[in-house]
C-alpha cells in the first residue's frame, strides 16, 4: 500500500496505534491503553470538545497527509478510533 | 462595603469573646474597612461584635458598632441600606432618634418596629450581624441577590463569622478542604451555596436569614429568585414597559449614588455599563462622573473605542487601565487569595488592576453593570439553550443546527464548524428539554475535562456525588414548570451570579483595594421586574436583552446598543505558558507540588502542560475545556498552598 501523501508504506493497525497515541496524549493525557474503548464516542464520552476535535483534523491531516473536506467533517466519520480508523483507511486504500 | 466579623459563645461562656480574638478577625478584614474599626463585647452576654470600616456616609460620626436608644440593639453592617433616607424619614415620624447620619444606624431602629421582618423594607445591598441583647438573640442576614458576602463556622461551643472566610481562619482550627466544593467548582464555575471549599465553613446565602442563640442556629430564606405563574407574564405595551424600566433604573441608580464621597462608574463598552454611565451622569452634579475600564492589549478581548465613545459622549473623566498576560498572570496568587477559592478563569485579575486603579484615583465607590445579563436575558448560554431547544423539536433537520453559528460571532470555533459537527457536539449532550438543568448542560460538562485531572485518592472522595443533581433538587420549586429561558436565568442568578461574578469578580477583587461596587441592576425591584416579563420581552428570537436596549434608547449610541454582545473575558490559559510565564507558575505545577498537595496526577497535568506548551510555541490557539481545565490545576494548586499549608 502505498500512501498517497508521504510515499511511506502503511497499515491500518499502525493508523490505529498511532491515533490512539494521540488521543491518550492529547485528549485524556494519559498512557494507560485500558482508558480508551476504540468504540466509544469520543463526545459521548466527553473526550473531545468541538474545538478539540477541528485539532484532531488539523493533526489527521497532517500525520497522514488526506484532506478533511467539509462534508467529511460528521460524527459517522470521526466520533470514535474505530470511525476514524475506517475512514483514514478509505481515504487512502488501506486493508 | 465594610468588614464584619463575630464570635458567639454558644456555652453561654464569655471567655471565649477577647478583644485578642476579635481584632484577630478584624485585622484579616483590614483591606475591607481601611478608614477605622470598632468592637462591642456584651457585658453580660456570650457575643461579641467587631467592624472595620470604609467610610461613604456620615464619615465623621458613623462608627460602628451602632446601638439603638437604649443600647440595648447592637448592629454591624457590611454594605449599604440604600433607601436609608426614606426610612430615616419614616422612624422618626414614629418617635425613634438618630445620632449618627449612617444608613447602618437605620437597622436597629428598623429592628424595633419590625423585628426580623426588616428585612422587606431594606433596599440595598448588605450583610449584617444585630446583637438583640434581650433576647440574647443574634440576626446573621444577606441581601437578596448575594452581592455582600457573609460566612460562618459553627464550632462545639461557639458560632464564628464574617465578610471572608480569612478572618474565620485567624480563631478557629483551620478547616480542611472540602473535596464537594473542589468539584462544584470544576462544574458549575463556583461552590454551590452554602458549600465554600473549606470543610465546615458555610455562607449565609443570598436571601436568606439567619437567627444564632447559646441553643443553636436556624436558617430561613426570606427572598427568592421567582417568576410568576406561567401565562401571567407581563407581555404588551412595549414602549410603556420600556419608559416603565427607565423610569426604575433611574430610581435604582439615583438611591446607588448616594455618598458623601465621590462615587464613579465603570465603563466596559457594552449596554449595560453604558446605561448605567448614562443615566449617572444625568443624575451627577458637581463635577463630571469619573468612569474607569480595562483595555487588553489582546485585540480579541479589547472593547476600547466603544468605552472612549460613551466617556466622550457623556463628558466623563475617563481612566484606563491597560491589561495584559503578564499583568494577569502576576496577579493570579493575590487574586485566589482573594477570591479563597478555586477558579475557572482568569477574569478576575483585571478586575483586580482596575480596582487598584480606582483606588488611586482616590473614588470608594463605583457603579458597575452586573446582574443586566441575569436579569433581562443577556447571555449567549440563553440564546444557545433557546437554539438547542429549537433543533431538539427537529432531530433530523440539516438546517436548525446553522443557528448555532450564529450564537458565538467571536469564537473561532464555530465560524469554521460545519453544523453536522455543532450538532453532533450539542447532541452529545442528551438533550431532553424537559431536564432542570438543561440550559448549563453545555457548561457542566466541559467542567468534566478538570476531573480528567484528578488524583484516583482524591476522586474517591467525591464518587457519588452529581452537583447537577444537587442543583436540580436544591432548586426543584422554583425550576419546575418554568420556560427554557426562565429556568436557564434561576440557574444563572444561583450559581455564577452570585457565586462568582458578585464574589470572585466582584466584592473580592474591588475590596481587596477598599473599592465598593453598587448594582442597580441588582435593585431588587428591577430583578422583580424583569422577572415578570414574558420571555420574549428579554430574548426576542435571538436578540438578546430585547426591552433593556429599547430602554436604552437616546441613551446609549446605537452603535453600542445594537452590538452584538461580546462577553468580558481574561487571557486564562494563554497568560500562563510560553516563554513570559512567571516561575511560580512551573513551581505550582511540578511533580512534587502535585503531589505533596493529592488534588491532581501529577503526569496528566504534566501532559496537559506540555500540550499547551507545544500549542504556544506553534501559535496555536488553545481550546476552551483545556484552558478552562489547566486554570483549574493552577488555582486550586495556589488555594491549596495559601489555605492548607499556610504558604
Amino acid at each position: 500500500m502505498n500512501d498517497e501523501g508521504t510515499g511511506t508504506l502503511i497499515a491500518a493497525g499502525a493508523v490505529r496505534a498511532a491515533l490512539r497515541a494521540h488521543i491518550l496524549e492529547n485528549f485524556l493525557f494519559s498512557d494507560d491503553e485500558s482508558l480508551l474503548d476504540d468504540a466509544a464516542s469520543f463526545q459521548e464520552q466527553h473526550v473531545i470538545d468541538s474545538m478539540g476535535m477541528l485539532q484532531l483534523v488539523a493533526h489527521i491531516e497532517r500525520e497522514f497527509g488526506i484532506t478533511v473536506r467539509d462534508e467529511d467533517m460528521v460524527p459517522e466519520n470521526l466520533d470514535s478510533i474505530d470511525r476514524l480508523v475506517a475512514f483514514i483507511a478509505g481515504r487512502k486504500g488501506l486493508v | 462595603m465594610c468588614g464584619i466579623a463575630g464570635i458567639l459563645a454558644l456555652d453561654g461562656c464569655p471567655d471565649r469573646i477577647s478583644r485578642a480574638r476579635l481584632g484577630a478577625m478584624a485585622a484579616a478584614l483590614a483591606h475591607r474597612g481601611p478608614d477605622g474599626g470598632g468592637y462591642l463585647i456584651d457585658p453580660c452576654g456570650p457575643l461579641g461584635l467587631a467592624h472595620r470600616r470604609l467610610a461613604i456616609v456620615d464619615p465623621a460620626g458613623g462608627r460602628q458598632p451602632i446601638a439603638n436608644e437604649d443600647g440595648t440593639v447592637h448592629v454591624v453592617l457590611n454594605g449599604e441600606i440604600c433607601n436609608h433616607v426614606e426610612l430615616r424619614r419614616e422612624l422618626g415620624s414614629r418617635g425613634h432618634r438618630f445620632h449618627t447620619g449612617t444608613d447602618t444606624e437605620v437597622l436597629v431602629h428598623l429592628y424595633e418596629e419590625h423585628g426580623d421582618e426588616l428585612l422587606h423594607a431594606l433596599n440595598g445591598q448588605f450583610a449584617f450581624a444585630l446583637w438583640d441583647a434581650r433576647r440574647r438573640r443574634l440576626m446573621l442576614a444577606r441581601d437578596r441577590p448575594g452581592i455582600s458576602p457573609l460566612y460562618y463556622w459553627q464550632g462545639p461551643s461557639e458560632l464564628v463569622f464574617a465578610s471572608e472566610i480569612k478572618a474565620l481562619l485567624a480563631v478557629i482550627p483551620r478547616p480542611a478542604v472540602n473535596p464537594r466544593a473542589i468539584r462544584q467548582v470544576f462544574r458549575c464555575w463556583a461552590p454551590l451555596s452554602p458549600e465554600t471549599p473549606f470543610a465546615g465553613v458555610f455562607e449565609v446565602e443570598p436571601g436568606q436569614l439567619a437567627i444564632a442563640t447559646p441553643e443553636g442556629l436556624t436558617l430561613r430564606r426570606y427572598w427568592e429568585w421567582s417568576f410568576p405563574p406561567a401565562g401571567e407574564e407581563r407581555r404588551g405595551g412595549e414602549p410603556e414597559l420600556a419608559e416603565e424600566l427607565q423610569a426604575l433604573l433611574d430610581d435604582a441608580t439615583r438611591l446607588r449614588l448616594r455618598a458623601d464621597v465621590p462615587v464613579g462608574a465603570c465603563l466596559s463598552g457594552g449596554l449595560d455599563s453604558s446605561l448605567l454611565a448614562a443615566l449617572a451622569a444625568r443624575a451627577t452634579s458637581g463635577g463630571p462622573l469619573r468612569t474607569f475600564s480595562i483595555r487588553f492589549t489582546d485585540r480579541d478581548l479589547d472593547e476600547t473605542p466603544f468605552q472612549r465613545a460613551m466617556a466622550e459622549r457623556l463628558g466623563t473623566t475617563h481612566t484606563e487601565v491597560t491589561v495584559d498576560r503578564a499583568a494577569v498572570a502576576d496577579a493570579l496568587p493575590a487574586v485566589i487569595r482573594a477570591a479563597e477559592t478555586p477558579l475557572l478563569r482568569a477574569a478576575p485579575a483585571p478586575v483586580a488592576r482596575l480596582a487598584s486603579r480606582i483606588h488611586a484615583a482616590g473614588v470608594k465607590v463605583v457603579l458597575t453593570g452586573e446582574g443586566a445579563d441575569e436579569v433581562f436575558g443577556g447571555y449567549d448560554l440563553f440564546r444557545e439553550a433557546k437554539v438547542r431547544a429549537f433543533c431538539a423539536r427537529r432531530r433530523d433537520s440539516r438546517l436548525r443546527p446553522l443557528l448555532l453559528k450564529r450564537l458565538y460571532p467571536y469564537l473561532t470555533f464555530t465560524r469554521d464548524q460545519t453544523p453536522a459537527v455543532l450538532k453532533s457536539y450539542f447532541a452529545a449532550l442528551d438533550d431532553d428539554t424537559a431536564q432542570p438543568v438543561f440550559s448549563h448542560r453545555p457548561r457542566f460538562a466541559a467542567g468534566l475535562r478538570c476531573e480528567v485531572f484528578l488524583h484516583p485518592h482524591f476522586r474517591e472522595q467525591i464518587d457519588g456525588f452529581d452537583p447537577e443533581a444537587r442543583l436540580a433538587a436544591d432548586l426543584e420549586a422554583g425550576l419546575r414548570g418554568r420556560d427554557v429561558l426562565q429556568r436557564a436565568q434561576l440557574l444563572e442568578a444561583r450559581t455564577l451570579l452570585a457565586g462568582y461574578l458578585l464574589s470572585s469578580q466582584g466584592d473580592r477583587m474591588l475590596m481587596a483595594h477598599s473599592v465598593e461596587g453598587r448594582y442597580p441592576y441588582l435593585d431588587h425591584r428591577v430583578i422583580e421586574f424583569g422577572n415578570a416579563l414574558a420571555p420574549q420581552l428579554k430574548v426576542r428570537v435571538l436578540r438578546e436583552k430585547h426591552l433593556l436596549k429599547r430602554c436604552a434608547q437616546g441613551l446609549v449610541p446605537d452603535a453600542i446598543r445594537e452590538r452584538p454582545k461580546q462577553p468580558y473575558r481574561a487571557p486564562d490559559a494563554a497568560a500562563f505558558v510560553g516563554p513570559g510565564r512567571p516561575a511560580w507558575v512551573a513551581d505550582a505545577l511540578g511533580g512534587l507540588a502535585i503531589r505533596r498537595a493529592g488534588y491532581f496526577d501529577a503526569n496528566r497535568v504534566n501532559r496537559l502542560v506540555r500540550k499547551l506548551e507545544t500549542a504556544a510555541a506553534r501559535g496555536e490557539p488553545i481550546s476552551h475545556v483545556d484552558s478552562q481545565a489547566f486554570m483549574a490545576v493552577l488555582s486550586t494548586q495556589l488555594w491549596h498552598g495559601f489555605f492548607q499549608e499556610g504558604r
